[in-house]
Parts: structure tokens; sequence; C-alpha cells
């Protein structure tokens, strides 16, 4: 079940360059709300509502977590908001990650810049289910890295940057072939980055999370589609995704 | 609630909310938040003979007070949405308007003929006027003699009232109106979107992969409401009124015009439940506007 509700903003604080960290109060959606779906955010005085993955999801206290790049004028317009501001939220959206991984087994997660938030919700799950969890996370620059703490904390953490000013200095690709031992990976982050890992990742099966401009978040307009291999044949990233397995869809 | 009835050609309509082609799907996929039962029409998203894929992405973005989309009419094909889309949509109480696209006169035949095979269709809307498709569409809705035709066929093809679809990417839409209305159109629905663009700074680029986009939202209302009310004046056959309504006074505003009954679209994207709210608010705003029923405000915008 979906939900339309004014949800009150517990907190909000930047985090790195130009990310914010945003805690949502919602029982209704912490307590149905899976790693990888997303919530779609109305932003005063936009057309369009805004879809934003899933960072934490605390289901004690019902406290939703999202983290999303300022980049445009919606964006910068929702940072505007304020702790005790009720925001109108639509959500739990989309389809999560698949959560079935053995016990004991290892989970590789790839993340670059704003895809990484969807990942540590997903880390959580998998750790607290006894999976060894392994990130490598790429960002642009020292400045655009977070969240590297809380997944040092599920386990062993690689960070990238761009052009080196922390953490190795390149792109998560070339991390990758240092990792053998891993049963399963997820992936986020820019498309490119999602292709490259598709790409150099044999043998082992993966789930990519993308995305793209939505329109109605619901299935029903067709903004964010995606082709599939077979002829004509097509996914709603809002809809079927926005999780898909590798093979599922053609990048 | 009667002071909301309206009666159009095939429609009996128990408000004159619906929501617009396009931005709806076809129901299903707003079912699990909006009652369908409560709704005066559906219009279906567009169907054309073939399953199509539309154009590549990015197919929307946001503009200032509205939305560009290029969808570029996917859609299963007519065969697939009979099969499967109208018989859910049929289990509600509410009417249900087909939206037939095309590239050729021929494809429009077949889609209206296709549709006879259904009896839970009311009408039709013939959408000669999305501006997102190389072929057809727009051609046919910005030549009055082209748009005439396609209506001629479509009405000799079809088992139901025909509403024409208006384009507004034209510089006299009453001759579009009067053509149409005299090739045998039913009513006539207005506007469509108006092609825009969108320019990306740092890639340099439009935004929409297709280029141009239509234009939709709060933007275009002030367009809708000048065409409706030209229009007007000049046909007899009435008029579903559309374009940027975002509340129950902008409403009211079409009805002035000269529409008999209002769809809603891109308003669904911020709020799936636009419809039923302004469904409920309607009364008391018709009152407060001193009338006592939709159908006495239709037109009464007129000088």
């Amino acid at each position: 079940m979906r939900h339309i509700q004014r949800a009150p903003l517990y907190s909000k604080k930047r985090i790195a360059k130009d990310t914010v960290e945003m805690v949502i109060q919602s029982k209704e959606i912490a307590e149905q709300a899976r790693p990888g779906q997303f919530l779609h955010m109305h932003v005063p005085h936009h057309t369009l509502r805004r879809p934003i993955s899933i960072a934490h999801i605390d289901r004690e206290n019902h406290l939703i977590t999202i983290l999303y790049k300022e980049i445009g004028s919606g964006t910068r317009t929702l940072s505007q908001c304020t702790v005790g501001d009720e925001i109108n939220v639509l959500g739990p959206l989309g389809n999560g990650f698949p959560l079935e991984q053995q016990v004991g087994s290892t989970a590789l997660l790839i993340g670059g810049g704003i895809g990484v938030p969807p990942l540590y919700a997903l880390g959580t799950e998998l750790r607290d289910r006894g999976v060894n969890v392994i990130s490598v996370l790429g960002y642009q620059t020292k400045e655009s890295v977070f969240y590297e703490a809380q997944f040092k904390e599920l386990g062993e953490t690689i960070i990238v940057t761009d052009d080196g000013s922390y953490g190795e200095k390149g792109l998560v690709t070339d991390a990758l072939s240092l990792l053998k031992d891993f049963d399963h990976y997820y992936t986020c982050g820019p498309k490119p980055m999602i292709q490259a890992v598709v790409n150099s990742i044999d043998a082992v099966p993966g789930h990519i999370s993308l995305e793209e401009r939505m329109g109605c978040g619901l299935g029903a307009c067709f903004a964010c589609v995606i082709p599939t291999d077979d002829e004509k044949g097509y996914k709603k990233i809002c809809q079927d995704g926005p999780v898909f397995s590798q093979e599922e869809v053609v990048l | 609630m009667s002071m909301l009835r309206v009666q159009l050609p095939g429609l009996s309509l128990k408000n004159p909310l619906m929501p617009a082609s396009g931005c709806f799907g076809f129901g299903r996929e707003y079912s699990s938040f909006v009652d369908i039962n409560q709704l005066g029409a559906v219009m279906m998203k567009a169907a054309t003979g073939e399953q199509r894929f539309g154009n590549p992405t990015p197919r929307v973005a946001e503009t200032s007070s509205g939305m560009l989309n290029a969808i570029g009419l996917q859609n299963p094909g007519v065969e697939k949405i009979i099969e499967t889309e109208v018989p859910f949509l049929a289990a509600y109480d509410t009417s249900i308007i087909a939206n037939i696209a095309g590239s050729t006169i021929e494809e429009y035949e077949y889609v209206a003929k296709t549709f006879q095979q259904t009896k839970d269709i009311h009408a039709i809307e013939l959408n000669i006027s999305c501006p997102n498709v190389k072929e057809g569409g727009v051609q046919f809705g910005t030549d009055p003699s082209m748009a005439a035709e396609v209506t001629r066929r479509v009405k000799e093809a079809s088992n139901v009232p025909v509403y024409v679809k208006l384009s507004p990417n034209v510089t006299n839409i009453v001759a579009m109106a009067q053509a149409v209305e005299e090739a045998g159109a039913d009513g006539l629905s207005m506007i469509n979107t108006l092609t825009g663009m969108q320019i990306n700074l740092d890639q340099r680029r439009p935004i929409i992969a297709n280029q141009t986009g239509g234009l939709s939202g709060a933007a275009i209302k002030p367009v809708a409401i000048r065409m409706i009310y030209e229009v007007y004046k000049q046909v007899s056959i009435p008029i579903i009124g559309m374009g940027g309504i975002r509340t129950a006074e902008d409403v009211i505003e079409f009805l002035l015009a000269g529409a008999s009954a209002v769809a809603i679209g891109t308003e669904h994207f911020q709020n799936p439940l636009i419809c039923i709210d302004i469904i409920e608010q309607l009364p008391e705003v018709i009152q407060k506007y001193g009338f006592t029923n939709v159908e006495d405000i239709v037109g009464k915008g007129h000088i």
C-alpha cells in the first residue's frame, strides 16, 4: 500500500558538498518501506514531484532518511523546508532490492555519488540478516564524500574519488578488480558507471537501481521507461523498478 | 449530486470531472488512491493500431508552472487495450472515453472500428493533436481540411460519439473547430499541449530526447481559456475543456468560457486525488459564484 501524506521533517543536515540528508517521520512509510524503494516528494511551486531513494529505515522510531543532491530549483526549494514542516510525500514507491541472499554469503555494494544512499539501506538490512557486506563507493572529490563511517560499520569499505583527493584515485570499476569473493552485487549510480560495473563483473548475479526523469511515479504516464531485450519490450523504472536484475533491461 | 450532472453526446456524467488522456494511464495505476466510481469519466491513454514503444528518454522536463512531455504515444495497441484495460475500467461506474491516434487515416479508422468490438466505450476522443510523433498526429490537427477528413472517416468507422481533440498549435483555432464540426464531430476536446523546448545549460542540449515536447500544466491555462472562449461562440457542439486545471475555481473558469465538462491531466502528478478533491469542493464553489448547477454556468463568461 502506498500513501500520500504530510510527513513532518524530523531533521535536516548538509552532509557533503551539495548533499542534504533529511529525516522524515511517518509510521506508515517506515513500516512498509524496503531498501531500494523511493519517495516522491512534493516541492512547493513546482509541477513535478522529485523521486528520492530511501537511505535508511528506522521502523522502531518511524523515521525514514533520504539523501539528495541539490542540483536544480526543485531540490534547492526542498532544502528550504525546516524541521517541523510537513512535507507532502507519496510512497513508498517502486520495488526494492531482493533481500533473499543466503546467510553467511557476501554482498558487494557498488555506489556512485548520489547513487550511494539506497545501498546504505540495503547494506543495513543485509547485514542484519547475516550477510557479509563489502562496499565500493565512488565520489567526485573529497568534499562530496558522505556516509563513509556508516558503510564501514557494515563491513570493508573502499572509497574512490575521481580526482584522488580522498581514498583511491580512479573509478569504482578500478577497485572491483581487487575484489574476488562475493556472491551477489548491487549497484546504483550514474548510468555509465552502472554499465561499466555490469560489464566488468562476470558470472556473479547482480541487481542495478536506475533513475530517470519521472512524471507520475506510479506507472501511468510512461515517462521513465527502459527497453528490455525482447522486441518492443520495456519496463517502467518507477513501477517495475527502480531495481532490476542486471540482465532484465538494456542499458 | 444532481447539481453536478452533465449530459453530453454519449456521456451521462455524474459530474464534469475526468482525468485527461495520457496522465492517468488506463486507470489501473491510480486505482489504489482514487475511487474511480466517483469520476465523471476516464479518458484513456491513446490507442494506436499496433503496439508503440514511444520516444527515447528523457521524456519529461519541468518548466516554470508546467512541464514538457514527449512520450510518443507509447501504448500496447488497440486490441490489447480492449482485451486487458477496458474490462478493468468497465467494472467501475464511470464513463469511458477512448483516445485514438494514428499515423495515417487508415490507422485511425482501424482503431475506431476495432473499438466497436467492445460495448464498454461511451465515446471516442480523436487525437489529431499529438505533437510528439513524427507522422500523423499533429499534421491532422493543424490543417482544417485534413482534420475534417480524418473526422469524417472516424465518424463512419465508429458507433459512438466522436470528440475531436484540437491542437493549440494553430493560428486559427475557430477554423479548425468549424471544420471538424462540419465533418460530423459530436464534440470537441481542447486543448492539447503547446509545442515547446527547454535547453540544459550544462549539457547545451535540449533536455527532452525528442528535443521538443508538449507543454502542459498551469502555464497553458490562459491559452486554453482563450481558445475555448473563441470556439464556443462559433460552434454548436459541446466542448470538454482542459489545460492547466488545478482548482475548483479553475473549473468554473473553463465552464464560463464555454466548456461543458473538464479534464485534468498534469496536476495528477502532484496530487493523484485532484479530481476527487475538486468533485468534493465543486458544489460549494458553484454556489459561491451564484450558480445552482454545472450546466447553468456553461458559456456564462461571454459578453
